[in-house]
């Protein structure tokens, strides 16, 4: 009972707020409506009982990707007459994606219609272990049978990291915004300052 | 509490499951409350003491009812909505504040069997609404179409996505310790850890660096001083807060101070161990005592070094914060975490 109301409710607002995306005119309303949509997918997540996913959809689209995402579009001086004046350049390529979509939609509608996926009973690895938690499982599975696959994502992870600060990294040269934080540590009131008592009329030499 | 209103009250599971979860949200928002407003009067008098000032001392005994008063005056302004403003987002903003200040107290333990939702990945879900805590500042700074505020949204944007960072790989470290991400198996796991006598984890030496940086480290989410930057009232006059009036700025205030309790409650419970008393020995039978006690005592000590820390350090630079997160909490903590499951692989499972 409760479960399908949280369902219906999640998927209500799921794709709701993905519509309101597309809808809103104001491209940090989209940004904010896209943060809802995911928040609600991660709800949806939960009902299936994948909870380590849908916690870190919050923590990594949520809480870090989308907050770069609207910092970003906040920034963005957006000219709406200028955005209509593209309109008829960009409809061709417009009205293809739609074409594309039109058809997975038709397709995913027909291919559901035509009844379920006979996938099988989960045999093996895939059957569902009771009592252990979401990270237990995941981790028994990619660190064992998948170790090679995992690593690999994470060296290409790596390799586009270290991509990306080559790309924007710029050798600073010393003579501006430099600073030697350790010497501004060690400075103290000692060193730092010097009492004098200057005779009236003489000056004071540092 | 399910228990009780489904046997002695006679309710079905479902009802008595419904009416006891309602219970348990009320019994921890409302006292919530009523602490936020008693925190604020002591951050008050700590610094008027560090400042020898006295501090408020007019309304009430002590001035202890100095926040109701306030609460109430802020109640009865007017609220302003500027012209320019984007309404209903600038309205929306100071909820969400303080509704995600509230949401992450349901996994706070406040007792071996007191805790409203119990959840294997509680520590996550700390981790993933204290990252949504970034947009209420961001979205009002952003609607409030004021330069202030809107300069004070992007330094939050960018301080808490830093120190979020390091904050997660301490986590690692404490999580791989205790063996679970459940809080209140974290703070079990905790009885006599130091040396078989004191019931904490900072009092390991792979831990003690790591609970260091996560005290700094909730300095830095919950943007108080000397991180305060977001609004820092020598440059931004009052940051995000600048626009706001009435009960939307009292919003703000309630959801920060939630925020900070928040922090120094996870300082006690990850470091140093939640509702168990200080040492594991049984001398005087603190045991017997309510575990929700010793986590407040806890509490208010964090608190107190908080606005301790707030009254006596200097604002950082903002190019200074930046460094402190990246270059120096996130190689520490990464080398923590290596260190950590290296020295754990050693002893207890190699």
């Amino acid at each position: 009972m409760i479960q399908t109301l949280a369902f219906y409710l999640f998927a209500v607002l799921v794709t709701a707020s993905a519509t309101m995306v597309i809808l809103s005119r104001n491209p940090v309303h989209s940004v904010l409506w896209l943060i809802l949509s995911f928040f609600n997918a991660a709800g949806l997540m939960v009902l299936v009982g994948a909870e380590f996913i849908a916690l870190l959809l919050v923590i990594v689209y949520v809480g870090a990707v989308a907050v770069l995402f609207l910092f970003v579009v906040m920034m963005l001086d957006i000219d709406f007459s200028e955005l209509r004046a593209g309109f008829m350049k960009n409809f061709p390529i417009g009205v293809a994606i739609a074409v594309v979509l039109l058809t997975e939609l038709v397709l995913g509608i027909g291919a559901y219609r035509a009844g379920a996926l006979q996938l099988g009973a989960p045999t093996g690895d895939a059957v569902p272990i009771p009592g252990r938690g979401n990270i237990d499982s995941l981790g028994a599975v990619l660190y064992t049978d998948y170790l090679f696959l995992f690593e690999a994502a994470g060296i290409i992870l790596l390799v586009a990291m270290v991509g990306a600060i080559v790309l924007t990294h710029r050798e600073q040269k010393a003579t501006r915004g430099h600073q030697n934080i350790g010497k501004q540590v060690r400075r103290n009131p000692d060193e730092a300052t010097v009492m004098k008592q200057p005779e009236v009329g003489a000056g004071v030499e540092l | 509490m399910t228990d009780f209103f489904q046997n002695t009250l006679g309710m079905s599971y479902e009802f008595a499951w419904f009416t006891a979860t309602i219970a348990g949200i009320l019994l921890i928002a409302l006292p919530l409350m009523l602490a936020v407003a008693m925190i604020i009067y002591v951050d008050r008098k700590v610094w008027a003491a560090i400042a020898l000032r006295r501090g408020p001392n007019v309304v009430g005994p002590f001035g202890l009812l100095q926040s109701f008063a306030d609460g109430l005056k802020v109640f009865l302004q007017e609220t302003i909505i500027p012209s320019a403003a984007n309404k209903g987002l600038f309205l929306i903003a100071p909820i969400v504040t303080f509704t995600v200040a509230l949401l992450a107290w349901a996994v706070i333990p406040f007792g071996p069997e007191a805790v409203l939702a119990d959840i294997n990945i509680g520590l996550l879900y700390v981790l993933a609404i204290s990252s949504l805590g970034v947009y209420g500042v961001v979205v009002s700074g952003w609607a409030s179409n004021s330069k202030y505020p809107f300069f004070s949204a992007m330094r939050a944007a960018a301080q808490m996505i830093s120190y979020e960072v390091s904050i997660g790989f301490i986590l690692i470290c404490v999580i791989l310790y205790a063996g679970s991400s459940n809080l209140n198996t974290i703070i079990v796991a905790q009885i006599g850890h130091g040396f078989g006598l004191v019931n904490a984890f900072a009092f390991n030496l792979l831990l003690f660096p790591m609970w260091v940086m996560f005290l700094i480290s909730s300095l830095a989410e919950t943007a108080r001083a000397p991180f305060d930057l977001t609004e820092a009232e020598s440059e931004l006059v009052a940051g995000y807060q600048t626009e706001y009036s009435s009960m939307s700025f009292a919003l703000f205030w309630l959801g920060e101070y939630a925020n900070v309790l928040l922090m120094a409650a996870l300082n006690a419970i990850l470091f140093f161990g939640g509702w168990l008393p200080p040492l594991n020995i049984d001398l005087i039978p603190w045991f017997d005592i309510p575990g929700f006690i010793w986590l407040f005592a806890k509490i208010f000590f964090f608190f107190f070094v908080f606005s301790w820390v707030k009254a006596t350090v200097p604002r950082f630079r903002y190019d200074q914060l930046m460094r402190l997160g990246w270059k120096v909490f996130l190689p520490l903590s990464l080398a923590f975490v290596v260190l950590t499951s290296g020295w754990l692989m050693l002893t207890r499972y190699g």
